[in-house]
């Protein structure tokens, strides 16, 4: 799951990095997301696993790192294989 | 000469800044998706012109709510972008009205007064909410 979360955030995240150079924990707000980038984050994450974050899911840190990102979609029930 | 009431007031203030091109982009890249999921339909509609959904705009109100969260602090209480309305008045001006559990949170903190700036200029939106009440 977290190849297909890297391949998002290298699309809508706009982060002036290489994507491939985060570790899972990396915080992407101090990577260079900025909040309304992380809303297209959440959007296509919405859209390529067929979920929808629920209201008590839209905080800061879900969408914080990969890590969280990979957990709040488990929470969603999204398996490893999409 | 201050009043007690004076004394007891305090302020929070909340500064956002948004550029109109990612606002462009994601209106083309998600369309319905991402209007629907941030900004409330009279939103839309103060935003939308002759040629569609105008970024600037939209970008400006996303502002708003991005400062007005600065104030509210929510945590990790998940506040939907929606409940934070940017409300144009007649006069110009422009006013902000929350709801459900961003209105809640504001209630909390003890926020009685939020006011609300916008601007924008070369390809970026700003916004400024300033909180007034007896701040918890």
């Amino acid at each position: 799951m977290n190849e297909e979360i890297r391949s998002i955030l290298r699309d809508h995240a706009r982060l002036p990095m290489d994507v491939d150079r985060l570790a899972v924990e990396s915080d992407l707000y101090q990577a260079g997301m900025t909040s309304h980038a992380s809303v297209n984050v959440m959007l296509a994450l919405e859209d390529h696993f067929d979920v929808e974050f629920p209201d008590r899911m839209l905080t800061r840190s879900v969408f914080e790192s990969i890590a969280s990102i990979a957990m709040s979609l488990e929470e969603l029930h999204v398996g490893a294989a999409a | 000469m201050h009043s007690e009431r004076m004394h007891t007031m305090a302020l929070r203030i909340g500064i956002d800044l948004v550029s109109v091109d990612a606002v462009r982009e994601s209106v083309a890249v998600h369309g319905e998706h991402y209007l629907a999921r941030i900004y409330t339909e009279r939103e839309v509609r103060d935003c939308t012109t002759p040629a569609g959904p105008d970024p600037e705009r939209l970008a400006a109100r996303f502002a708003a709510k991005e400062a007005a969260l600065k104030v509210l602090r929510p945590g990790e209480v998940g506040v939907p972008w929606p409940e934070i309305e940017v409300l144009r008045r007649p006069g110009g001006w422009v006013e902000l009205e929350l709801s459900g559990t961003a209105a809640r949170l504001a209630a909390d903190a003890g926020i009685s007064e939020l006011s609300l700036s916008l601007t924008h200029e070369a390809g970026f939106a700003s916004a400024v909410v300033i909180a007034a009440g007896a701040l918890q």
